[in-house]
């Protein structure tokens, strides 16, 4: 028993060691970091306090930066939620080819960030006049042409046209999820429902969708923490916009860093995303344990 | 005894192993640029057959990301034995104020550089009485550059004031061509045009003076420079977000767009697309100013193969080196004593230019103001696109001034 005891926690300790390290200590070096003057390649460690935090809420890219990610997290939630819920529930209803389709749907997922930005970028194209190209030019041949857009390029899209394309990657994952979960309710269920009277309707809205509430959960959580720290597929499909209409903290922090060399102001960056994240994430752990200990 | 022994055998060959080796740092994967780097090593090799060349490049157009990864190695203690970089404030602000270099005069003077190169490219590479890199190419920013199939057609003639920019804009316009190209989706490039709109309108002096004080950045030709850009911005084609530097120089080679303010890279783009209807005159305003940006190779604090470094940058200063790798490149020589017979036509008017013209450095090309500045510049001027507010732009341009500690009283 007590040997076993120290050869787990021998087990344990290197990753312990290193997450300890890797994590936790560069974290509290780019804590640090942030409230340094550092602002060129050479280090200079004078202690400014909350400055350069103060800096930040008052540099325009910042505030357009945030405001976007808002929009972005609250569309791509929205969108990959209903529409991955949508295709598990279309898939669950026994359709022909399931395997098929499944593998369809979940196909973008193994795509990287980087190809699906500069695909969506073709895509969406806003091509002048009588030269769309991509979606555009589809629309004017399907006689939509009303519908034609600048997408990323418009001020006023700017960010939402982003979502389409990450909707795009991420929905097939959430069905996936959602049609595990459903799979993972027992058969007499349905068929107590069923002896109940229940028509299809009230089955999903009564047994499905109420059991399916821990799965949107871990959905939130994970497209929520992908969607506060994206970068690679805005850098590829649009970079910073038009006037920053499709900027987002990451980029921001990663123009501010490595191109003007302001490493503290990168730093508070960063921070500010790391502390976004954990308000998504800590209150879901703690939920999580305080129903294990209950177990 | 025989461990002390084996311990000194082993750190002695370390050393000579590492003595017949160089890392070389850059940012030249693509066509021409990693052609003319081929170039260099194939005459380093000629010379010194026994040293390995470690060929190091991060691609990323600019060098963008391979900045990214320079700054952690050198930050980390872990220099590459050279890299290249923006020969101006870019070298002198990032690396050379801040103590990572190592001075390179004792080769100018044992080369003779000084005598063969002009001297606006001797004032970017020097400071505090020293030099610290070797420039191995010339770049021009401030090009017009033109499809002649429609300037033909319309009968029109490329313009080289504002004034005849906008006369021929509009006439472009009411044909349904797009008068200027332009692409925005790398965020530098409108502040490049925008660049070359600042030489225009306060002549090379004038805009000197902005990245040093003398200038103030609320001067009036300032603002209307900024109104300027505003009313070139008119006669850009719509989809500019879309495209980057290149995709916008298709716009030319397929005869949608007849103009573009770029660099003389576009040259190469031009080729590779076997386009040779195109022609150039300097951006509106810019007669005689020669806005310039050059590649440069020093010497890092700590390099771990200092006796290689030194004569590869023997090989890049010299007459064979300068001319065998900017004929690939498609850039122009930075020495002035290299037959302007054996280049094609547009490197070889750039060539007589680079004698005649006033030099000025290139802002957005890391030659005129330190990286800091450059990023915040084209923040502003990215913003400007969207949304042209004349004032508010101005004003943040002197506000980025100040903080960069450059009065504006």
């Amino acid at each position: 028993m007590k040997t076993d005891r120290i050869l787990s926690i021998l087990f344990i300790l290197p990753s312990l060691i290193l997450v300890g390290i890797f994590i936790y200590g560069f974290i509290g070096w780019t804590g640090w970091v942030s409230m340094v003057n550092w602002r060129d390649v050479f280090p200079d460690f004078t202690f400014v306090g909350l400055r350069n935090y103060a800096r930040l809420f008052q540099h325009f890219r910042f505030v357009i930066s945030m405001k976007n990610t808002l929009v972005f997290t609250v569309l791509f939630l929205l969108f990959s939620i209903s529409i991955g819920l949508l295709l598990a529930i279309l898939l669950d209803r026994k359709v022909r080819f399931e395997g098929f389709f499944r593998t369809v749907y979940l196909f973008p997922m193994a795509v990287s960030f980087v190809v699906t930005g500069v695909a969506w970028r073709w895509i969406l194209n806003p091509g002048t006049g009588g030269e769309s190209v991509g979606l555009n030019w589809l629309l004017e041949r399907m006689g939509l042409g009303f519908l034609k857009s600048g997408w990323y390029t418009d001020p006023n899209i700017g960010i939402k046209a982003v979502v389409i394309a990450a909707v795009w990657q991420m929905s097939g994952y959430v069905m996936a999820l959602y049609l595990a979960g459903i799979r993972s309710i027992p058969n007499e269920l349905y068929e107590a429902a069923q002896l109940d009277g229940a028509n299809v309707f009230q089955l999903y809205r009564h047994i499905v969708l109420p059991l399916l509430r821990p799965v949107t959960l871990s959905a939130v959580i994970i497209l929520g923490h992908i969607s506060l720290k994206i970068f690679d597929l805005v850098f590829a499909m649009t970079g910073s916009g038009i006037g920053f209409s499709c900027d987002v903290p990451a980029l921001f922090m990663y123009d501010t860093t490595f191109r003007g060399n302001y490493f503290s102001q990168g730093a508070a960056i960063a921070m500010i995303l790391l502390m976004c994240v954990a308000a998504l994430i800590v209150p879901y752990l703690t939920y999580s344990i305080r129903t294990e200990v209950r177990r | 005894m025989w461990r002390k022994l084996a311990l000194i055998i082993a750190v002695v060959s370390a050393v000579v192993a590492f003595a017949s080796k160089i890392e070389i740092f850059s940012w030249w994967t693509a066509g021409g640029e990693a052609e003319g780097l081929q170039e260099l090593f194939n005459i380093y090799s000629k010379l010194y057959p026994g040293v390995e060349i470690i060929n190091a490049t991060v691609a990323g157009g600019a060098g963008a990301q391979a900045k990214a990864v320079l700054k952690t190695r050198m930050l980390g203690g872990d220099p590459p034995d050279t890299f290249q970089v923006h020969a101006g404030h870019e070298l002198i602000d990032t690396w050379v104020k801040t103590g990572f270099m190592e001075p390179i005069t004792f080769l100018y003077k044992e080369e003779g550089w000084d005598k063969v190169m002009p001297k606006g490219i001797l004032d970017i590479v020097s400071y505090n009485g020293e030099y610290w890199s070797v420039p191995v190419n010339i770049h021009r920013a401030n090009v017009l550059w033109y499809n002649k199939k429609i300037f033909e057609k319309y009968g029109l003639k490329p313009p080289k004031t504002f004034e005849e920019f906008f006369q021929v804009a509009e006439i472009l316009k009411s044909h349904g061509i797009i008068p200027l190209a332009l692409g925005t989706k790398d965020g530098w490039e409108a502040a490049h045009a925008f660049e070359t709109v600042l030489i225009g309108k306060l002549g090379a002096e004038g805009y000197k003076g902005l990245w040093n004080g003398k200038t103030k950045w609320s001067d009036p030709r300032v603002t209307d420079a900024l109104e300027t850009f505003a009313k070139m911005l008119q006669y850009v084609n719509s989809d500019h977000a879309a495209r980057t530097w290149d995709e916008a120089c298709a716009l030319i080679v397929e005869g949608k767009a007849a103009m573009n303010i770029m660099g003389d890279w576009a040259v190469g783009y031009f080729y590779a697309k076997n386009f040779y209807d195109f022609g150039w005159v300097l951006a509106p305003g810019n007669e005689g100013i020669f806005d310039a940006l050059s590649d440069s190779f020093g010497l890092p604090k700590g390099a771990k193969n200092r006796e290689n470094v030194i004569n590869f940058l023997r090989v890049l200063g010299s007459k064979e080196g300068q001319l065998a790798f900017n004929i690939k490149k498609g850039s122009i020589p930075a020495r002035t004593d290299i037959d302007r017979n054996l280049f094609p036509e547009y490197q070889r008017s750039a060539m007589e230019d680079w004698l005649r013209h006033e030099i000025v450095p290139s802002v957005m090309h890391g030659a005129a103001a330190s990286e800091s500045w450059v990023t915040e510049f084209k923040d502003v001027i990215s913003l400007f696109v969207a949304r042209p507010d004349v004032k508010t732009t101005q004003r943040a341009l002197v506000n980025i001034a100040i903080a960069q500690g450059v009065p504006q009283q």
